[in-house]
């Protein structure tokens, strides 16, 4: 494994240039050259964070028949991340991870100039004959903390920080409200968009705001541990995000959702060295383990417990389906037809809040 | 409305408006000395880092501030030695200085990942500092007094002392203050050492007062509002301190009325993400238009003073 920043991947291209001699001659055996293009850094404790562990796990996983590249920071847009993913082909990667959704026509480009390297991208929804996409069900793992905030909330009332208003923000949110108001109908959820993925100081302001007008549960789709820390030291039950955060909320943090990345990863990259890989769509849900609901905390009661693990179960053997009808929306309007279990298509492209959800829009 | 609600309220502003008071004040008195510094937010993510990881390892957040304060101080230091000493555009090198911190703090900070530190919010025993009504004067961390404390203290340096007059002098007029055997880069090193010291305290109260934790880019940006804080207040401490209180005002306002929906819902949510900012250029607009185009800017601010005699 190296760490890399831009330059030195420039300076190792310069290298490899400059030795064409050795290049084939010095690997016995031929290794997968894996790259990771990330958002931002490790160090965010969210989703950063979350696809290095995935990447770890490559590493511990297949060990040294492949050989991993991170590239850190390159950006949710822009020009530069063009550069890096095509820096990373020419450096001779052969499997090739964008990992965010901004970096959708970046990868659209250089993969058709690199029709040998494969391409994945996370949470985007175009292909190419060597670029896949991958995405996790997070709103699973929504509907499991909604569940434990319906039995153990006494306001009946929750806040939830927001980023921004996409589907994939959407879709968790009302996963969460649907399965509170399946415990206690009279269930609210406050949300609030941020307008960012990451602001500790205003996470926590939001959190504090919250819980000042009477939440009694703070729930997050931003990336820092900040509104837990406040929480655990306020005394007010939370949900860890992308990661598990139980570290900055012993008491409070009832449990995360964590990203768990690390099996796409390994299986990719063992399609890849088998010659099987094709492009895919994979949305990984609790069931195939593209992510985690940590243990629970011990102050959760064991009856709340079960009800949490039934929704966890089926969801898993697909007897549970959080959005089948029927749903109102938040105006008291149809959301979802009764008996109906919407396809993917829909989630996707969520736009409605549920019956229960107060927000700015 | 209750009245716990309003204290909760008015605690919350005081909070939001603290470091970026604490990085204007350290700010004000560098660019009174004639020297632009950009690199508050750079200082300040030193800061942040530095005295979390001296309250997590020795278990005293006033030697955590402390460090944070020696430490936005010498990260100035390079910033001095490049702009005063060597005459560097401060433009570019303020700039350089803030990505250095952003990479510099990324590094040191990694071995505190994932690590908590007690939040360092009371200076007054519990029964006040808790209690629902009188924390309002009595719930904050020592910082907050100290941002207050300093207000006072530089408003009273710049005009009623002697130090003060120099500092001024050398801000107004470099080439004056020389002829006359004043030391105009021994007077800018120590102005951009004590914005640096002001800039790793504002660090600071993110990581151990705001959220005692550490993460990369902990203090997102609000460094650069300090900066516009600086000029939003006329180069004027009282002035600086309502317009951060101002500005704390707007942002509290922004995550309560996110919060309450209701009639708040009558804006969309980006508007009220932007609202702070509106209101500073709002502001600057008045100022502007009422003081006929004199901004109040020390004359040889950004200017390089190359000594020839």
């Amino acid at each position: 494994m190296t760490m890399a920043t831009r330059r030195t991947i420039l300076k190792g291209g310069l290298t490899l240039a400059a030795l064409p001699a050795l290049s084939g001659i010095a690997l016995g055996q031929e290794k997968l050259k894996v790259g990771f293009a990330y958002l931002a850094v490790p160090g965010d404790y969210g989703w950063t964070y979350a696809h290095d562990q995935g990447a770890n796990d490559l590493i511990e996983a297949l060990g040294d028949k492949v050989e991993v590249t991170k590239v850190e920071n390159v950006g949710e847009a822009g020009p530069n991340v063009e550069r890096v993913l095509r820096e990373l082909a020419q450096q001779g990667n052969k499997l090739i991870f964008a990992t965010t959704f901004g970096h959708m026509e970046a990868a659209v480009k250089v993969s058709a100039e690199f029709p040998d390297v494969i391409f994945e991208h996370c949470t985007g929804y175009m292909t190419a004959p060597n670029l896949g996409t991958y995405n996790a069900r997070f709103y699973e793992g929504r509907a499991v903390i909604g569940t434990i905030a319906g039995h153990m909330s006494k306001a009946g009332v929750a806040g939830y920080i927001a980023s921004f208003p996409i589907p994939e923000v959407v879709m968790g949110m009302n996963a969460f409200v649907i399965a509170a108001r399946k415990v206690n109908p009279n269930f609210v959820l406050k949300a609030a968009y941020l307008s960012t993925w990451f602001d500790p100081a205003k996470e926590g302001a939001q959190a504090q705001a919250f819980i000042d007008q009477g939440c009694d549960f703070i729930t997050q789709h931003t990336d820092s541990p900040a509104p837990v820390e406040l929480c655990e030291r306020l005394g007010v039950p939370c949900f860890g995000q992308a990661s598990d955060m139980s570290a900055f909320g012993p008491k409070m943090c009832l449990t995360s959702i964590v990203d768990n990345w690390g099996p796409h990863y390994i299986r990719t990259a063992e399609a890849v060295i088998a010659g099987t890989w094709k492009p895919a769509q994979p949305w990984d849900g609790l069931k195939e383990g593209g992510l985690v609901v940590t243990p629970y905390n011990a102050t959760v009661p064991a009856d709340v417990q079960a009800a949490a693990d039934a929704v966890k179960q089926g969801q898993i053997d697909g007897t549970f389906h959080i959005f089948k009808g029927p749903l109102k929306d938040k105006d008291g309007g149809e959301f979802v037809a009764d008996g109906v279990t919407p396809d993917d298509g829909f989630l996707l492209s969520m736009q409605t809040y549920a019956e229960g959800i107060e927000v700015i829009q | 409305m209750s009245i716990e609600f309003i204290v909760a309220i008015i605690v919350a502003i005081v909070l939001v408006a603290t470091p970026i008071l604490l990085a204007g004040l350290g700010e004000l008195v560098v660019e009174k000395a004639g020297v632009l510094n950009l690199g508050v937010e750079g200082m300040m993510l030193i800061g942040a880092v530095t005295g979390f990881a001296v309250t997590a390892t020795f278990g005293n957040p006033y030697l955590g501030v402390l460090a944070a304060a020696l430490a936005g101080s010498a990260a100035s230091m390079i910033f001095g030695f490049l702009t005063l000493s060597l005459s560097a555009n401060q433009v570019a090198t303020g700039l350089a200085l803030t990505i250095f911190g952003g990479g510099f703090s990324a590094l040191a900070g990694k071995a505190f990942l994932g690590r908590t530190v007690p939040a360092f919010t009371q200076l007054f025993p519990g029964e006040l500092a808790t209690h629902p009504i009188w924390r309002v004067i009595f719930g904050y961390s020592p910082i907050v007094y100290f941002s207050l404390f300093m207000c006072a203290a530089i408003a009273w340096f710049l005009k009623r002392t002697r130090s003060g007059l120099i500092l001024r002098a050398v801000g107004e007029n470099d080439l004056s203050a020389h002829s006359i055997g004043y030391s105009v880069l021994g007077v800018r090193y120590a102005a951009v050492a004590f914005g640096g010291a002001m800039a790793g305290i504002a660090g600071s109260m993110f990581s151990l007062v705001l959220t005692p934790i550490w993460a990369e880019g902990l203090t997102a940006g609000r460094g650069w509002i300090a900066l516009a804080l600086v000029v939003f207040a006329a180069w004027k401490p009282y002035r600086l301190l309502i317009g951060a209180y101002l500005f704390g005002a707007v942002m509290t306002l922004e995550v309560h009325a996110k919060a309450a929906g209701g009639f708040f819902s009558a804006l969309p949510s980006e508007l009220w993400a932007a609202l702070p900012y509106l209101a500073t250029i709002v502001v600057l607009v008045l100022i502007s238009l009422r003081r006929s185009g004199l901004s109040g800017a020390p004359a040889c601010l950004g200017k390089p003073f190359i000594p020839t005699a």
